[in-house]
């Protein structure tokens, strides 16, 4: 059989352990287009959107636990949104209500592409990634599951099973430039979160390196000039933060953008993120 | 590519009925099923990228682009397009707005419209201009500018509510 649909995240072990060069197929919404335009082999498929195990999504204390198969549509409304607000942001801006009913964010970080529209937000939330074959289970950041231009770090017998995302307690904005508000892939994008308690600001960037990047030096920065008790950011530093984001940026030139556009709008997107979540005092 | 393999056989639940399909290449999207192997025209085929919309139906009750469906993999699954829409000769009500509004002018994308609005119709059934937007952003129309399209969503809204009051 060429063609088979894992009934648990068991059989989906056994059936990978037998031949590990069956291609995992979720929401489709990547590998039918690849499909479609002949651009992908397959010999033999495992579709995995019926498993339960992988459907399915749990807030426990401070983190949610979200099964690979939950799809777009399910992070952008309903509960998961008011816990996870920058990944529901994500969601919303990904395809079309009908792409966002079929993809899942397994798909999303195993594609693992430069524009993976909720890799910025994971990274920046710093999401665990659980993978798991027949033989081993193992936990991944973000940053050592992708490792490249839609290259991941799977072993062809492994597969997503869950995402663990931190719940913070502090606003969190996600932002995209695209030429058009649907049916977009980005041309650069920007996530932000804050942590109010633990005073912490994450910031990721996306579409401007080979995988979704981290901006280390501008999230250190920017945190030496935050009043986290009036939620206010000085004013006189926001010019150098804006460079220090814009310098985390490596963009490169291609069908839609140039690299110099890129490295503009990541600023634009890192001030306007900035000024959303906190108010400029002196 | 793949060439050579196979789905197996399988069964597709199409508008209730049951379809058997044997001697498939692996490979085959539901929407090449639809139209070449169960001659279901309506479901339209132009990007083969989930771009357009305009090959949108319902699978188990959720909107999807059939050309992002593997075939086989819809075994099992209730599918109904657009050629289910209507009862018989009676248009539906999105239909006839659709007409009434003048919502089309070549008309290729008026199946997958149709499918998306009666599926955002039902899960919101007063919707404001942004929102109907919004619904059919997965549908590409280059004719009508969707200014009509727009309309006749609405349309359609304030006589269902009117039918109910």
């Amino acid at each position: 059989m060429d063609f088979l649909i894992a009934s648990s995240t068991e059989n989906l072990c056994n059936l990978l352990a037998e031949d590990p060069t069956r291609q995992l197929l979720a929401g489709g919404t990547d590998f039918m287009v690849e499909v479609n335009f002949r651009h992908r082999d397959i010999s033999g498929v495992i579709a995995i959107d019926r498993i339960k195990e992988l459907k399915q999504w749990r807030h426990d204390g401070d983190s949610v636990l979200i099964g690979s198969c939950v799809t777009y549509k399910e992070i952008e409304q309903g509960p998961l949104s008011a816990l996870i607000p920058a990944l529901a942001q994500s969601a919303r801006t990904i395809g079309s209500p009908q792409i966002r009913n079929a993809g899942t964010i397994g798909g999303n970080l195993a594609t693992a592409s430069p524009a993976g529209d909720m890799i910025p937000v994971l990274l920046a939330l710093g999401a665990e990634v659980n993978v798991r074959s027949k033989s081993k289970v193992r936990q991944l950041r973000i940053d050592e599951l992708i490792t490249g231009v839609k290259v991941n770090s799977l072993s062809e017998d492994e597969f997503i099973e869950s995402i663990r995302v931190p719940v913070l307690s502090g606003p969190q904005e996600f932002l995209k430039v695209g030429p058009r508000n649907a049916m977009v892939i980005s041309v650069t994008s920007l996530a932000m979160v804050t942590d109010i308690e633990k005073k912490y600001i994450g910031i990721a960037l996306g579409s401007v390196s080979a995988s979704p990047c981290r901006s280390d030096e501008a999230e250190y920065f920017i945190s030496q000039h935050i009043d986290w008790d009036s939620m206010t950011v000085q004013s006189d530093v926001i010019e150098n933060f804006e460079r220090l984001v814009k310098e985390s940026a490596s963009p490169i030139d291609d069908h839609r953008s140039s690299s110099s556009y890129r490295t503009h709008t990541v600023g634009v997107l890192a001030r306007r993120a900035l000024l959303r979540i906190f108010r400029l005092g002196i | 590519m793949g060439i050579g393999k196979t789905s197996g056989e399988y069964e597709l639940i199409v508008n209730g009925s049951k379809f058997s399909i044997s001697d498939s290449w692996l490979g085959e999207s539901l929407l090449y099923v639809l139209r070449e192997r169960l001659g279901l025209y309506g479901s339209k085929n132009a990007c083969e990228q989930g771009e357009c919309g305009s090959c949108s139906v319902m699978m188990d009750d959720v909107l999807v682009c059939s050309c992002l469906v593997l075939a086989a993999n819809a075994k099992g699954r209730e599918i109904r397009t657009i050629e289910s829409v209507a009862d018989g000769d009676e248009l539906s009500d999105v239909q006839k707005a659709f007409i009434d509004t003048g919502a089309i002018q070549c008309g290729f994308c008026t199946p997958g419209l149709l499918v998306t609005i009666h599926d955002f119709l039902d899960s919101n059934p007063e919707p404001d201009q942004s929102e109907i937007k919004e619904a059919i952003s997965g549908n590409l129309c280059r004719c009508t500018g969707y200014g009509r399209i727009v309309e006749a969503v609405q349309l359609v809204s304030i006589r269902r509510s009117k039918r109910d009051s």
